[in-house]
């Protein structure tokens, strides 16, 4: 042991082991328990799928899932461009202007608690008199998931090399034409799974739209929340399940895109 | 830095949509959250007294600063519930942080010895949950924690204890919550700077006669310190001022500074002292934020 000291112990193993475990397993007993026939939620009474069906004669559910997906995607979209462009202008920009403000006001958001800018954004919307609904939750969303895009397109921004753009500029394209035709289909792949990490920190989010959202427009997390503090349900378990699967979805795809990534450079990993 | 790249110029061009959007949105209702903590409680829609008007002129804008008080934060200082949250709110963060660290460093060291083609897998596997809803977690724990849920079930049966334990709302639940759900915040830095570590410094430990506990002690875990600020930060920041986790979770006796912050909103609508709350939240968060702030755009922008 000794003279290796870098050789996997078994202490190592088992701390691995040991952490994924306790990260998996909750999520692991409460998707088994979605397919419990018991209604009480702690007895095993055989498999069943009626708590999902119960779940499409939810119309109030069904409503508010119909209107987070909207919310997710709409945002992320919006999230996506913005934080490409950001990246874009933090990785190649050099110094410019208020480049120091530009990248604080980036990373802030990335910690900043949620009751804060929940709270901030709502007086803004409250002040300019702005109809709270679906497009303020949308703005509230995007204004927080562009400053992770813009992480995950800037660390591949970086690891890129500005060779190949001068290149293309050498052999007579105009920036914007090098732009689009060298440096965003390899950069593709993290603007990707960019946009993927914020469609699902929208569809995650409750405090920031509990604040901004109207009455009438409820999200899924909302939903789920003033169902959690009733108490556990087994119904929530099977859309839990179902958000989880999405999710499961979302990053599948997202890890297409990034092993895409990795095999034309190094690097760009999901976050 | 990369050298001046000839993208220079049309890169600045590109901040301009993303400069506006978040000064737009980020940093001027700052601004609003500051001017409605200095204005008065009313009974109205929206429910605070305007503080200024501009276009009633100049008189107006002078009876506005005339109205401008400190009521908001004198009361959060005269008051046992807001400093008691404060406080609350820190130490949970504190210890919270505390414990992310003594059960992140062994996963994350794990991680960084596996052999890299298995670090992917493992890195993969600790973002995962990070992608999956937090309130979805905290619910699973609910599942667990309940009074019939499956932990008594196992410590029963296994004749541990003799009847049930209470153990949702409490503090441990709380921190339970915590620490699984800000786990991946803490691990992802402290891998990122123990991977780099040079294997040799720890040969050369060995060779110079150091036992592989010395060794971690005066060569690994001071090198891995960046990784550790890091982590310490992306958890504490946010964790002060978490609000789902404690209201799911905890009992209702002694609330966290985001519970009373969404308590004032939301239940009393008292929207100055709500925001004047969040005006001192942010304060308290300052030093911590410009720290984080420092350390991320080092990492970013050195290269990793």
């Amino acid at each position: 042991m000794a003279s290796r000291p870098n050789r996997l112990s078994s202490f190592n193993i088992t701390a691995l082991a040991l952490g994924l475990a306790f990260l998996y397993l909750p999520i692991v007993i409460l998707i088994i328990y979605s397919f419990n026939a018991s209604r009480l939620v702690t007895v095993w009474g055989g498999w069943s799928l009626q708590w999902y069906g119960e779940f499409f004669h939810d119309q109030a559910m069904i409503d508010a899932a119909w209107m987070s997906l909207r919310v997710g995607a709409t945002s992320a979209t919006l999230a996506t461009v913005l934080g490409t462009l950001a990246a874009v202008a933090l990785a190649r920009g050099a110094g410019f202007k208020g480049r120091t403000l530009f990248s604080g006001m980036l990373y802030a958001p990335l910690v900043m608690p949620e009751v804060i800018t929940g709270l901030s954004l709502l007086l803004l919307f409250v002040a300019i008199d702005a109809e709270r609904g679906f497009w303020t939750v949308v703005i509230a969303h995007t204004t927080l998931t562009m400053c992770f895009v813009s992480v995950v397109v800037q660390a591949r921004l970086s690891a890129l090399d500005p060779t190949l753009e001068e290149a293309a500029m050498d052999l007579g394209c105009d920036p914007a034409r090098a732009f689009l035709s060298v440096t965003l289909p390899l950069i593709l792949p993290s603007v990707a799974a960019g946009w993927m990490l914020a469609f699902t920190l929208s569809l995650d989010d409750l405090v920031i739209a509990s604040f901004t959202t109207g009455p009438g427009s409820a999200t899924l997390p909302i939903r789920i929340y003033s169902e959690v503090r009733l108490g556990v349900k087994p119904e929530i378990n099977a859309i839990c399940t179902l958000v989880v699967a999405l999710i499961a979805l979302v990053i599948v795809g997202a890890s297409l895109a990034s092993k895409i990534s990795d095999a034309r450079g190094k690097s760009a990993s999901p976050l | 830095m990369s050298p001046r790249s000839i993208f220079t110029r049309p890169a600045r061009l590109a901040a301009i949509a993303p400069y506006l959007w978040m000064a737009l949105f980020f940093l001027v209702p700052f601004l609003f959250v500051l001017k409605i903590s200095l204005s008065q409680t009313a009974i109205a829609q929206p429910p605070y007294t305007p503080v200024f008007d501009v276009a009633e002129g100049w008189d107006a804008i002078k009876a506005a600063f005339a109205a401008l008080s400190l009521d908001n934060f004198k009361l959060l200082i005269s008051d046992d519930l807001y400093v008691l949250s404060y406080v609350r709110s820190l130490m949970v963060a504190a210890i919270s942080t505390a414990i992310l660290l003594v059960v992140g460093y062994p996963i994350a060291y794990g991680m960084a010895r596996l052999p890299p083609r298995w670090q992917s897998v493992a890195m993969m596997l600790v973002i995962v949950p990070f992608w999956t809803s937090f309130l979805i977690r905290i619910y699973a724990w609910i599942n667990i924690l309940q009074h019939d849920g499956l932990l008594n079930q196992v410590l029963l049966a296994l004749h541990v204890v003799s009847s049930p334990l209470v153990w949702l709302s409490t503090d441990s639940a709380m921190y339970l919550g915590i620490v699984y759900s800000y786990l991946p915040f803490m691990i992802l830095p402290l891998y990122a700077t123990l991977s780099k570590l040079d294997p040799a410094l720890l040969e050369a430990a060995s060779d110079l006669g150091a036992s592989p506990l010395q060794a971690f002690w005066r060569v690994t875990f001071p090198l891995s310190l960046p990784g550790v600020g890091a982590g310490a930060l992306l958890c504490f920041i946010p964790i002060v001022g978490e609000f789902v986790i404690p209201d799911l979770l905890a009992g209702s006796d002694a609330l966290m500074i985001g519970q009373t912050l969404w308590l004032e909103f939301f239940t009393n609508k008292d929207w100055p002292v709500a925001s004047a709350t969040a005006v001192v939240l942010l304060f308290l968060l300052l030093a911590p934020l410009l720290l984080y702030d420092r350390l991320q755009r080092r990492q970013l922008e050195e290269g990793r």
